[in-house]
């Protein structure tokens, strides 16, 4: 069964006087078990459609259901919490709270769960080891390199154990053997761990490790083997 | 970590920023406390002596710096409910340098001390201040802080009396020390002889500031002071008879609208504070909006992340009014003394304390409702696309 399914979806902004169609009538299936790179131009909406999968946005037209939940019908209140049970996100950026240690940093999605803070704390020690940066707990965000940042960042996305990972451009930032380190630690937990993994990015060679590639232009997939 | 320690966290992102701010709010918070506890001495009459409840002042009706004619005295003392009176005159007067003002007040030793028994002094003392024309009892604590000794003389540079022989220069020898109810508030007076202020003086003799009642039954005080007044109705020193608390309070506003002083004071002062601290949240709002946007996409709804900005400046400010009465609390400790030298009593009191950190919630509330709206409403798309 298809974990990730999108019907007819579009989206579309106003700019001023005029409205700008994203997204154009994408119809696509994602796997449980897959890690699928999104490519394509700037402006194509890669970004658009891993938003509305991820939930952080509501499509202008059609459906997008992930796990059999129709996100299209829920509130912005039903779509937070449905994010904070099923969802990991990692940025280009990392996004990282610069005032909290990486131990922290890792511990903030479990504060929505109603777990123990030895719980919490564990869990974010659990997820930190599986990014290797166990040793790195106690360090602030400023105190780490951009593919350590990252790493944390994946730990905050993997700690509340959820279906999907849906990461924009993760590699973006990084030099490119960082990036390889990250891209494999995103394999390791495809393939060891199970995620569902689905990646926006630029770089053919971030998108030659994902097992099946995906290429947008103007709102409108075309779908290539990897 | 807890959504307590987040919020703790976030505070301390811009360390000198946030200490700046505390450092204000705690200025402020110190001020509000020391000048409300000043206030409240003068609005409620609780400085100087004690008011009892069986007690009235008789004061001119239009001013109390206009004088009464001393044979007063035997018409007040005729009427129906009055037990005893005596009288008191404001001396004013310099002493040294003027720096520290205490007040002073001819008196009828004898008749003084008998109305206000809630002033203790050796009997010998009073016999000698009865006896000497030109002495004078100090509080006990007076006489300390200025090293008086009974046998020495007290000069006083006379401002409203002069005397008859031309001269402004008084001098009283003292001859006793008294103390009031409890020893951890002052009298605050130093008492002295009428007859030899009476005959001195260089105008108004005969006459004196106010007459102190004493009532046969304290539950009938408005009875005789009404009864006292219409006695006076329509001779040329008509008076106006009220309870000693409420004669005190009218006495102190004859300073100035004190609380309309404080309050436009603090008005000033939390208006800048209004606007220092809300640029601060306004300003460490502007600098996160990525990073709420962040706490919004991992889960966190739009009212737990406008939650988290106005609790944080709800612990910014309330942070500030704990530390701000404490410091309070400690000036409080270290000028008391000499405050009551000046009003009576300076005490401060739980209400102020508890209404200064209801102030700082109310600030945080005032100061972050606004970055707490535009926190709930931040679309986490165009908060992430800006980053």
């Amino acid at each position: 069964m298809a974990l990730v399914r999108c019907q007819d979806l579009q989206k579309s902004f106003v700019k001023g006087r005029e409205t700008v169609e994203v997204l154009d009538g994408i119809n696509l299936e994602i796997q449980q078990g897959d890690f699928l790179a999104l490519m394509g131009p700037s402006g194509s909406g890669k970004t658009t459609l891993l938003n509305l999968i991820g939930g952080l946005d509501h499509p202008s037209a059609g459906a997008v259901e992930v796990g059999g939940v129709p996100l299209n019908e829920m509130s912005a209140r039903q779509l937070a919490k449905w994010r904070a049970e099923n969802i990991g996100f990692v940025f280009q950026f990392y996004n990282l709270l610069p005032v909290l240690s990486a131990q922290r940093n890792v511990e903030l999605p479990l504060l929505l769960t109603p777990l123990s803070s030895r719980q919490r704390k564990a869990n974010a020690a659990t997820a930190l080891k599986i990014v290797g940066l166990e040793d790195r707990a106690k360090h602030k965000p400023g105190e780490l390199s951009g593919g350590q940042q990252q790493r944390v960042a994946i730990a905050r996305a993997i700690v509340a154990d959820p279906t999907l990972l849906v990461c924009d451009e993760p590699t973006g930032d990084l030099d490119r053997e960082t990036a390889d380190e990250i891209l494999s630690l995103l394999e390791v937990l495809n393939q060891e761990h199970g995620k569902t993994i689905i990646m926006v990015t630029h770089d053919p060679k971030a998108a030659e490790r994902a097992a099946q590639v995906l290429r947008m232009d103007k709102g409108r997939l075309a779908q290539e083997a990897a | 970590m807890s959504k307590l320690g987040l919020l703790w966290a976030n505070l301390f992102r811009r360390r000198t920023r946030t200490l700046l701010t505390l450092l204000s709010l705690l200025v402020a918070m110190l001020l509000f406390i020391l000048l409300r506890t000043i206030s409240l001495v003068f609005t409620d009459g609780s400085g100087f002596s004690p008011a009892s409840v069986d007690r009235l002042v008789v004061a001119a009706k239009y001013s109390i710096i206009d004088s009464l004619p001393i044979s007063a005295l035997q018409q007040i003392q005729a009427v129906e409910g009055v037990d005893a009176v005596t009288h008191a005159e404001w001396f004013g007067g310099v002493y040294q340098d003027g720096a520290d003002f205490f007040p002073k007040f001819p008196v009828d030793p004898k008749a003084y001390f008998d109305l206000h028994p809630e002033f203790h002094i050796d009997p010998e003392q009073l016999q000698a201040f009865i006896n000497t024309r030109s002495g004078a009892v100090a509080p006990k604590d007076m006489a300390e802080k200025y090293g008086w000794r009974i046998g020495d003389k007290i000069p006083i540079q006379g401002d409203i009396w002069g005397k008859r022989d031309g001269s402004r220069n008084w001098e009283f020898d003292l001859v006793g020390l008294y103390t009031g109810v409890d020893e951890d508030r002052s009298p605050g007076v130093l008492l002295l002889h009428y007859d030899y202020f009476d005959e001195a003086r260089e105008y108004d003799s005969g006459t004196t500031g106010w007459f102190i009642v004493r009532l046969a039954d304290g539950e009938r005080a408005a009875e005789v002071a009404n009864r006292i007044d219409q006695l006076f109705a329509n001779s040329s020193d008509p008076t106006r008879t009220s309870t000693e608390a409420e004669q005190q309070r009218q006495f102190m506003q004859q300073i100035g609208d004190i609380e309309l002083m404080m309050s436009g004071i603090l008005g000033a002062v939390f208006f800048t504070i209004l606007l220092l601290t809300g640029n601060t949240m306004a300003q460490s709002l502007r600098e996160r909006v990525p990073e709420l946007a962040v706490l919004k996409a991992v889960g966190f709804g739009d009212a737990a992340v406008a939650a988290l900005v106005l609790g944080e400046a709800v612990l910014l400010c309330l942070l500030g009014g704990v530390l701000g009465a404490a410091l309070a609390l400690l000036v409080a400790l270290v000028i008391g003394p000499g405050m009551e030298q000046a009003i009576g009593v300076f005490e401060v009191r739980a209400t102020t304390v508890a209404a200064a950190l209801g102030l700082s919630a109310a600030l945080g509330l005032a100061v972050g409702a606004f970055p707490a709206f535009r926190a709930r409403r931040l679309s986490i798309i165009e908060a992430l696309r800006a980053v």
